[in-house]
């Protein structure tokens, strides 16, 4: 039997690992892939009392009802898209716990889970200049008065469908693409960063970058 | 390039959308009881008004919601966006 | 040759200190930053630069700025080649190379200005009229005229400049940053508010930059700044220079064109965006994009050295350029006084100036004539003489009624006239956003009138034309456009400045001719007052017949100076008054934009996504050929060596019906159907009935359109009592899955169903062949295999290769086939494992071409293939999978038509060829009769065709009129003038019985 090699991430064949800078010094815009982050889409009738009261049991987090906006905590948060859909996202491993604890909870509830982990990734982009990185190619107003920390949004980027996901001020975004997009997405936000500098930084850098700027 | 208000994610670029032409039109049946005359005008048959167009858009690339737009066809003014299922609202001066 | 010889020691807004060598047609010139290549020209005593589209006349430099008719230039060289850029607008770097368009072979001896000495040959329409006949001389016309006519050269060579583009959004757009603008933005920033200001021109300050004036008690240059330091130092302002707000779109959408390497030398511009467009949602536009100054229609107004007033106002006050060493004046209005002043004061002598009216500004007049500067009340220029440069001004008395001379005539030795027809608000983009303009008597010139989106225009666009009242305009408007945001409380305070009292100008359209020359409405087209009165008198009294007819207002300048003089002309000759005439729209772009910059970074690998499946990596290193469905990027054929695709495709479609083929089936549609209504989805969508499909089964459904014609297919598997899982084609994934949410959201909202689309959660490696059970069954440890267990259209769950996997047992080649679906990111590991454990059965990988051979042998068709929107199931011979019992499904009543049960439809059918080595064309048409002359009536078409291997002969698939009935019958097939022939027969060629696929 054939040595079964390691799940692959739709990004792993630009080699970014490879590339990944330790400190990315003056960067204006510092990228790296989430790789394999739980996404579970699920939708019901937020005015189904049963529903609400139920997701929240087995999820520990709130659905949102504002549009837009993302609720939740640092390991397991709900994204809005739509007046009955949400997507949760939790820790890399978790989406098959998540599908079955929400299914098991929604028994004989209307509602749909559904397990997307593997038809997305997850782009994140930090620095100074990925607010105008992002807009050359995204028509939302992502202005601080517009858009801000916590807020999400399922929009267009270059060519791509993507969920925008901002995490705090640096600006850090998170950017949701389906697989088959990630490599042209990629290409995309890099060359168009490039004018700003641009480093690519391993994952567990990436957080750290995020929570140093935090206590600044 | 218009702006449009999707009833839930609030306004956003035209290319986000997708225009599903005239809105409030009832699929006649059942299908044995309709005449050839009637399904041609239900299939084909449109109104295209100098002015107030009712029409159905899609976000589809956002919510994925399909919602009601009175648009001005002569200004490209949008009226008043309502969801589906609701009925248009009654003053709509372009 | 390089002393600048016309170009003042001190004063001007450039820098001595640095020198920029440039060359113009092939001669070496110099220059200094903050020059335009107009400047620098004008600087070096250049005033002839190219020569007039249709005539060939010698032309100069008109203007300074973007309504530049004439000065055209073909810039740099190679790849970087420009076509048709204004002299006026180009910035001058170091290096820069410059030639004259529209001249050959050169610009002072051309060959085309023969055109002007047989100008009979070119009048109003002349295309129209003169190459009609005899028609087919037309051709040799065309290469004279092709050669002759026309402007600049595009570049052969790949454009290797970069260019960029984003989106912005802002509070209040203020488009122009001359005085009124300035104000606005100041007014609206200090607010608070969200402002983008956009300028064309490399410097922000409008007007300010060639004017005098005082502001605030200080000198108007010293104001602006301050003001533009005051904006810089505004967070939430952003100023935008060398940028030109092009187009005014719906829902105050504006697209600004900025040029951010053009005034570089190439060398400096490596790695920068040469040009950015800005696509910008402003909450509210001020516009303030000035006026454009008109020429004077009289003989001779297009020799070199006849220029507009204010670029010879701007000539000497910007750039320290004498325009000339002797001007005349003439004008219709107060503001070309300062011109003469200014001329003055910069050393050319200025012989004297010429007012249309009778009565003129009586302390103007008096400063002229203090210094030294004749005025000639009631009287025009009539005729300019000269060649390559004008030599003299003929002045002649107007009548009263200004279509008479009177008096004798005087003529004054000159090389410059500087002219002032008055102004027209530069009102393009306030007539783009839908805005109705109004004729305004008192500047003779149309100003906005009735607003339709949210914008204001202030200044002199919208005839406001006094700085004092055009500062107050722009500050009230930007603190409005900021309180309509919600910033500041509407007030601001405008700078103060003196104004002044105006009389009116005296628009006299047509200066009345001498008798000699020709007089230039629109000098970029080479259309004369003769002309549009010609055209008038042979009926093109509408002015857009007008426009198409003699071609004026068309052209890079989209008539900036000669419109209202030529509508105006049009009122006289047809006896209407000018606001009934109206004027031609105005369409974006205001100045030509490039395609690269509207392109921005989508090209090359941007240009549209390559969507990859999990196993594309395999796919390369293998040496795939790959095909484009839609945006995927599907392996077509694996070549081994030097296989061509013919041969490629044998031995693989002889791997699968032989052993073991495998296929990369990522890129099916997908779409998750969960909750208590979805099978009733089913039987609305597809034509079949769902409720009693079991739960580990699949079945394969057919959508159709409401008027019955076949739309996807696919196959669907139920998970679960309430949960399905639908595949579509590759091409029509997006496509169904919003077909059904718009079924569901707008015929049955009440209907509880959820769709989420999950084509890329799974990675699909597809299996076919007679091996292909005893490979999956070394795998697959955990899944009964045998036909009995697991029959032909069931899925289960289990592993594959230790993967967690759902395999479901459906064949599109015709043989016993495996689709095993994993979760996307192990689909590489599947595949690898499925390649290593299958190389004793030669497992070998297939493309789509081997695909459609093989379903085509099976007669299985593709959609859009076989169908084109026009074919019902029964056309396809498919009218087992329409549900009659059915009391309704998407498409039932289409299909109830009698036209779809015409027996003479087009059926498919398979074709024999004739030449069983014959491959017949696709898209070939099967003709009623071979002999029949044309036009021959044409009974059907080919559908598909390919080559063989399982059969060693060639076969097609087509549509044929009643073909079902005609099985046996020889028909001609017809392609790129050849006429083959083949026999029409039962669309199925391989396994009829299906024991392959269910064994």
């Amino acid at each position: 039997m054939a040595e079964i090699v390691l799940r692959q991430s739709p990004l792993d064949h630009l080699s970014l690992d490879a590339r990944a800078v330790a400190e990315p010094g003056p960067a204006g815009v510092v990228a790296g892939e989430r790789r394999f982050v739980a996404k579970v889409n699920l939708r019901g009738d937020p005015a189904d009392e049963a529903f609400v009261k139920v997701a929240k049991g087995a999820l520990k987090v709130f659905l949102p009802t504002t549009p837009n906006t993302v609720d939740g905590k640092r390991d397991r948060y709900a994204l809005w898209l739509g007046p009955d859909e949400w997507l949760v996202i939790g820790a890399p491993g978790t989406e098959g716990r998540l599908v079955a604890d929400l299914r098991k909870a929604l028994d004989g509830i209307v509602a749909a889970v559904t397990d997307v982990t593997e038809g997305r990734t997850v782009i994140r982009l930090s620095g100074v200049h990925a607010r105008e990185t992002l807009a050359k190619g995204c028509g939302l107003d992502l202005h601080p008065r517009a858009f801000g920390r916590g807020r999400c949004a399922q929009t267009r980027l270059g060519k791509a469908n993507v969920i925008l996901h901002q995490l705090d001020d640096a600006p850090t975004f998170d950017v949701y693409v389906e697989r088959s997009f990630a490599d042209y997405l990629w290409r995309w936000i890099e060359d168009g960063a490039s004018e700003y500098g641009f480093a690519i930084v391993a994952e567990p850098i990436m957080a750290a970058l995020k929570a140093r700027r935090a206590t600044r | 390039m218009l702006l449009i208000a999707c009833p839930f994610c609030g306004p956003r670029d035209e290319t986000e959308f997708r225009c599903g032409g005239e809105s409030h039109i009832a699929r006649p049946g059942p299908a044995e009881t309709v005449s050839d005359e009637r399904w041609g005008d239900y299939l084909f048959n449109r109104a295209n008004p100098k002015g107030v167009h009712l029409e159905r858009w899609l976000h589809g690339h956002g919510c994925g919601q399909w919602f009601n737009v009175a648009r001005d066809t002569v200004s490209h003014r949008v009226l008043a966006v309502y969801r589906m299922g609701d009925p248009p609202p009654k003053d709509l001066t372009p | 040759m390089t002393a600048q010889s016309h170009r003042n020691p001190t004063g001007g807004r450039i820098d001595r200190a640095r020198t920029l060598g440039f060359t113009f047609n092939g001669r070496y010139y110099e220059g200094h930053p903050g020059d335009t290549l107009a400047s620098a020209l004008l600087a070096n005593g250049v005033h002839l630069v190219g020569r007039s589209f249709k005539y060939h006349r010698p032309r100069g430099i008109v203007g300074s700025g973007a309504e530049e008719p004439n000065a055209l230039v073909q810039l740099g060289q190679g790849a970087l080649t420009e076509p048709n850029v204004r002299a006026t607008q180009a910035e001058l770097h170091d290096g820069l190379a410059a030639a004259s368009v529209n001249c050959w072979p050169g610009v002072r001896w051309d060959i085309g200005a023969i055109n002007g000495l047989l100008g009979g040959l070119f009048p109003a329409g002349f295309y129209y009229k003169t190459f009609m006949w005899p028609a087919r001389a037309w051709r040799a016309y065309e290469w004279f005229i092709r050669r002759a006519a026309g402007l600049g050269l595009a570049p052969r060579e790949p454009d290797p400049e970069r260019y960029d583009g984003t989106h912005a959004h802002c509070d209040v757009l203020v488009a122009g940053g001359g005085p009124a603008g300035l104000a606005a933005a100041l007014a609206a920033g200090r607010a608070g508010g969200r402002v983008i200001l956009a300028d064309e021109q490399a410097e922000i300050g409008g007007s300010l930059l060639a004017g005098g004036g005082t502001i605030d008690g200080r000198p108007a240059r010293a104001w602006l700044d301050d003001a533009t330091a005051e904006l810089a130092g505004m967070a939430e302002v952003r100023v935008l220079p060398r940028a030109t707000v092009f187009g005014y779109y719906d829902h105050n959408y504006l697209g600004i064109a900025e040029r951010l390497a053009d005034h570089l030398p190439p060398a400096e511009r490596a790695g920068r965006a040469r040009q950015r467009v800005w696509k910008v949602r402003a909450g509210r536009v001020v516009l303030a994009t000035g006026a454009i100054e008109r020429p004077l229609v009289f003989d001779g107004n297009d020799r070199p050295g006849v220029m507009l007033a204010t670029a010879a106002q701007a000539y000497a006050n910007r750039w320290a350029v004498r325009v000339g060493d002797r001007a005349v004046v003439v004008t219709n209005n107060d503001s070309a006084y300062q011109t003469a002043l200014d001329l003055s004061e910069s050393g050319v002598a200025v012989a004297l100036l010429a007012d249309l009216r009778a009565e003129v500004p009586a302390a103007l007049a008096q400063r002229l004539s203090r210094a030294g500067i004749e005025v000639a009340a009631g009287s025009a220029v009539v005729d300019a003489a000269g060649g390559t440069r004008v030599t003299s001004a003929e002045i002649r008395r107007l009548g009263a009624d200004g279509t008479t001379l009177e008096g004798p005539a005087r003529h004054v030795p000159c090389d410059v006239i500087a002219v002032s027809g008055g102004w027209s608000p530069a009102v393009h983009l306030f007539s783009q956003s839908g805005g109705r303009l109004r004729w305004d008597e008192a500047i003779a010139g149309f100003v906005p009138d009735i607003s339709r989106q949210a914008e204001v225009s202030v200044g002199a666009a919208r005839g406001t034309f006094d700085l004092a009242a055009a500062l107050a305009e722009g500050a009230r408007a930007g603190a409005a456009a900021a309180h309509a945001a919600g910033f500041g409380d509407g007030t601001a305070t405008a700078p103060a400045a003196n104004a002044r009292e105006v009389i009116a100008p005296r628009p006299v359209w047509r200066v009345p001719s001498a008798g000699r020359g020709k007089a230039f409405v629109d000098i970029q087209n080479d259309v004369t007052a003769a002309d549009i009165a010609l055209a008038a008198r042979e009926g093109y009294s509408a002015v857009e017949h007008l426009k198409r007819y003699t071609t004026t207002g068309m052209g890079t300048d989209q008539g900036k100076t000669s419109n209202v003089n030529a509508l105006a002309i049009l009122a006289h000759a047809t006896g209407t008054a000018i606001p009934a005439v109206g004027t031609t729209t105005f369409r974006p772009p205001y100045t030509p934009v490039t395609f690269g910059a509207l392109a921005g970074r989508t090209v090359g690998p941007l240009f549209d996504p390559a969507r990859l499946t999990a196993m594309h990596p395999w796919h390369v290193q293998a040496g795939t050929r790959f095909e484009d469905v839609g945006q995927w990027k599907r392996p077509w054929y694996y070549p081994r060596g030097s296989e061509t695709l013919h041969q490629a495709v044998a031995r693989e479609c002889r791997a699968v019906r032989t052993s073991l083929g495998i296929m990369d089936a990522s890129t099916l549609g997908k779409i998750d159907i969960q909750g208590p209504d979805a099978a009733k989805l089913l039987d609305l969508v597809y034509t079949n009935a769902w409720g009693g499909l079991e739960v580990g089964r699949c079945r394969y459904g057919l959508m159709l359109k409401e008027d019955g014609m076949v739309f996807d297919d696919g196959v669907t598997a139920r998970l679960g009592p309430q949960h399905f899982h639908m595949t579509t084609t590759t091409g029509g994934a997006a496509r169904v899955m919003a077909w059904l949410e718009e079924w569901l959201q707008t015929e049955r909202p009440h209907w509880r169903v959820y769709l989420t689309s999950v084509t890329t959660q799974w990675a699909v490696a597809a299996i076919a062949g007679p091996n292909a059970r005893r490979l999956m069954a070394e795998l697959c440890p955990n899944i009964a295999l045998d036909a009995i267990d697991f029959p032909f259209m069931a899925w289960r769950d289990g592993t594959v290769a230790g993967i967690a996997a759902r395999v479901f047992r459906v064949s599109f080649s015709g043989e016993s086939a495996f689709e095993i679906n994993v979760p996307s990111s192990q689909g590489m590991a599947l595949w690898q494992a499925l390649m290593t454990a299958g190389a004793k059965y030669d497992i070998t990988p297939y493309g789509t071409e081997a695909m459609h051979v093989l379903r085509a042998e099976k007669g299985f068709v593709i959609v859009g293939q076989e169908t084109d929107g026009t074919v019902t199931p029964g056309d396809l011979g498919m009218d087992w999978i329409v549900g009659k019992k059915k009391p309704d499904f998407v498409g039932r009543r289409g299909l109830a038509r009698a036209d779809c049960k015409r027996p003479d439809r087009k059926q498919l059918v398979g074709l024999l060829p004739q030449d069983p080595k014959e491959v017949l064309v696709e898209g070939a048409q099967i003709m009623a009769d071979a002999a029949a002359p044309p036009p021959v009536p044409m009974e059907g078409h080919v559908t598909s065709s390919y080559w063989s291997a399982t059969l060693s002969r060639s076969f097609a698939l087509a549509l044929l009129k009643g073909g079902r009935a005609r099985h046996g019958q020889t028909v001609p097939v017809h392609a790129y003038g050849k006429t083959s022939w083949a026999q029409v027969t039962e669309p199925i060629f391989y396994d009829k019985e299906g024991e392959k696929l269910r064994g």
